[in-house]
């Protein structure tokens, strides 16, 4: 076979014809992907609530309430097991040293938090991209079992209680702003939101 | 030319990140890391491979003039691709690579391997071209990351070979990225000449 | 306020070749020389708040309306690409002093990855048109200043003895890092003006 020349009429066909081959193999792949990738991104997030929130046995992720405090709106994921509420994860953020940082809390009924999970952020990393680990169970930082309704948590360095980051301090303040929010927003849909999840469990009862 | 000759060209010879100076972008971007490293060059070898494969199939119907949109169209599309499945199965390693991604399409190796090798040849030996180019790239970003990781945090691989304090953290971050390929490629200097 | 803070990160705190590593190959590629370097900055200055502009419309009022999301790298590398051949010619009709200046550099920007880079970050950080805008021109300016200190550099570094393995791209290489540490003495610099401008 002769290669092509290069006249208008073959530009034109050739240049239509490859864009609509290419655009029709790629809507095929994006209805064949489309599923697995929604389906990859709820695993992240419920992998995430399991993780804050141990222990429910319904599907948080399902059904987020979302709130809004002083203007900025949370997503609420309710975790309730055999129709009782145990608790919640809220999704929060606040501003970093290099970006968004977002978290994931999760509290008991109580409002003490249980675990955390941090989802985003644009930390430097090796300094304040610590902030993954640091403030879990047995690390330095440890905000487990920690109630900001008795009192915000606050770096030592500001008066407070929690261990800064080793030279992130702006980091720490971020993630601790971040809590601090999120609890805000917990109690807020605590107090009327306890009666939406029983509401919610009669439902399922029926 | 027999295709042992092609594959073992890209990976030494015309080794495109130590030899050619193509890709610079994703070179330097994502090699905070080992593993990084590699998922970035994998998945530039999976585009370059696909794109030298098809191109120099088509290379008969496509008319001179337009040949470089076409080779663009190609190229886009197979990130494309790429893209949608990372996120589908690998959306952690998707997400750390982030923008580099989409911008496999402007890597000017793939505009350059479609160029000067496979509207030349045939199939076949653009796919082995394709696969030593994308080894060569692979093997390079690795072998950087590798060096990044362990002078920063003294790991290989998130494998502690030495204590994190004595890490230099400013090999993890920007100025690390540059310097750190500076002095490799003076080290391939050097072996070529000896 | 807040554009002058969009200034100021672009171009020291998040510089788009010293921090986040777009634009690498025209950055080693056109910077032996500061006047190139200046033609280069130029260019890229003027297609990338061109590229930014269109790409943003094609992004709301197409692949947005009829849901093509998935299109969306193929769509804006063929539109920079259109792109910059029309500046080219038009610039060739209406003003050839211009032409003259940017006219070498305009091929190479297609493949120039801060172009793309910068298009995909203004749909992502969900920015609306004018602050898209003004983010590209700053990336932009910041573009042409590490460019252009860099062609300095490499100008008085060329009339200096240099160990033979180290010559050519390695020494470019430690040089940027060198220039890429001085401006992380930005950082956090943001963070101040955030909180002096009460934003």
């Amino acid at each position: 076979m002769k290669k092509l020349e290069s006249s208008l009429k073959n530009m034109a066909l050739a240049l239509t014809g490859f864009s609509v081959v290419a655009g029709a193999i790629l809507g095929w792949v994006n209805e064949v992907t489309a599923e697995p990738i929604a389906q990859a991104n709820a695993k992240t997030l419920s992998d995430a609530i399991a993780v804050v929130v141990p222990g429910f046995d319904n599907n948080p992720a399902e059904a987020p309430e979302t709130i809004d405090v002083d203007g900025v709106s949370y997503k609420i994921y309710k975790a309730t097991k055999g129709g009782e509420f145990i608790g919640a994860a809220v999704e929060s953020s606040s501003m970093g040293f290099g970006g968004e940082l977002k978290v994931l809390v999760g509290f008991d009924v109580e409002g003490n938090i249980i675990d955390y999970s941090l989802l985003s952020h644009a930390e430097t990393p090796g300094l304040g991209s610590k902030a993954a680990d640091w403030f879990k169970k047995g690390a330095k930082g440890d905000i487990t079992g920690k109630n900001p309704g008795e009192a915000p948590l606050v770096v030592s360095k500001d008066g407070g209680q929690i261990d800064a980051i080793t030279a992130s301090t702006i980091t720490t303040r971020a993630f601790l702003a971040a809590v601090n929010s999120a609890y805000g927003a917990y109690k807020n849909q605590h107090v009327e939101g306890t009666s939406g999840a029983t509401q919610q469990a009669s439902d399922n009862n029926k | 030319m027999n295709n042992f000759k092609v594959l073992m060209n890209g990976i030494v010879k015309e080794n495109p990140t130590f030899v050619l100076l193509l890709g610079m972008c994703p070179t330097l971007g994502t090699t905070s890391s080992a593993i990084n490293g590699m998922g970035m060059g994998l998945a530039t070898m999976f585009v370059l491979i696909c794109s030298n494969i098809v191109i120099s199939s088509i290379k008969k119907l496509v008319p001179d003039m337009v040949r470089i949109p076409i080779f663009i169209v190609v190229i886009a599309s197979f990130v494309t691709v790429l893209q949608m499945v990372m996120q589908a199965y690998v959306p952690a390693l998707y997400a750390t690579l982030g923008l580099f991604i989409p911008l496999i399409v402007v890597n000017c190796i793939l505009l350059g391997r479609a160029e000067a090798f496979a509207a030349k040849n045939n199939p076949i030996a653009s796919l082995f071209d394709g696969l030593g180019m994308g080894l060569g790239f692979t093997i390079a970003l690795t072998l950087l990351g590798g060096v990044r990781e362990f002078l920063g945090t003294g790991k290989i691989f998130n494998i502690a070979i030495m204590p994190e304090q004595y890490g230099m953290l400013i090999f993890v971050l920007a100025p690390g990225a540059f310097i750190v390929l500076g002095y490799l490629i003076a080290i391939v200097n050097r072996l070529k000449k000896a | 306020m807040e554009y002058i803070l969009i200034f100021i990160t672009a171009i020291f705190v998040n510089n788009i070749v010293l921090s986040q590593f777009l634009g690498i190959c025209p950055f080693l590629g056109v910077s032996k020389k500061v006047e190139t370097a200046m033609g280069m900055g130029a260019a890229v200055a003027f297609v990338l708040v061109l590229a930014t502009i269109v790409t943003y419309v094609i992004q709301k009022f197409v692949l947005d309306a009829f849901g093509l999301g998935y299109l969306q790298t193929i769509a804006f590398i063929l539109v920079i690409a259109a792109l910059v051949q029309m500046v080219e010619i038009i610039l060739k009709k209406v003003s050839p002093s211009l032409y003259q200046a940017l006219g070498v550099f305009l091929p190479l920007i297609t493949t120039n990855c801060c172009i793309l880079g910068v298009t995909i970050l203004v749909i992502q950080n969900d920015f609306d048109l004018l602050t898209g805008v003004v983010y590209a021109f700053a990336t932009a300016l910041g573009f042409a200043l590490a460019l252009i200190v860099f062609a300095g550099i490499r100008e008085q570094l060329s009339m200096v003895n240099i160990p033979k393995g180290m010559q050519g791209m390695s020494i470019a290489l430690v040089t940027a890092g060198l220039l890429a540490m001085a401006f992380m003495g930005f950082s956090g610099v943001d963070k101040g003006l955030a909180a002096l401008f009460g934003i």
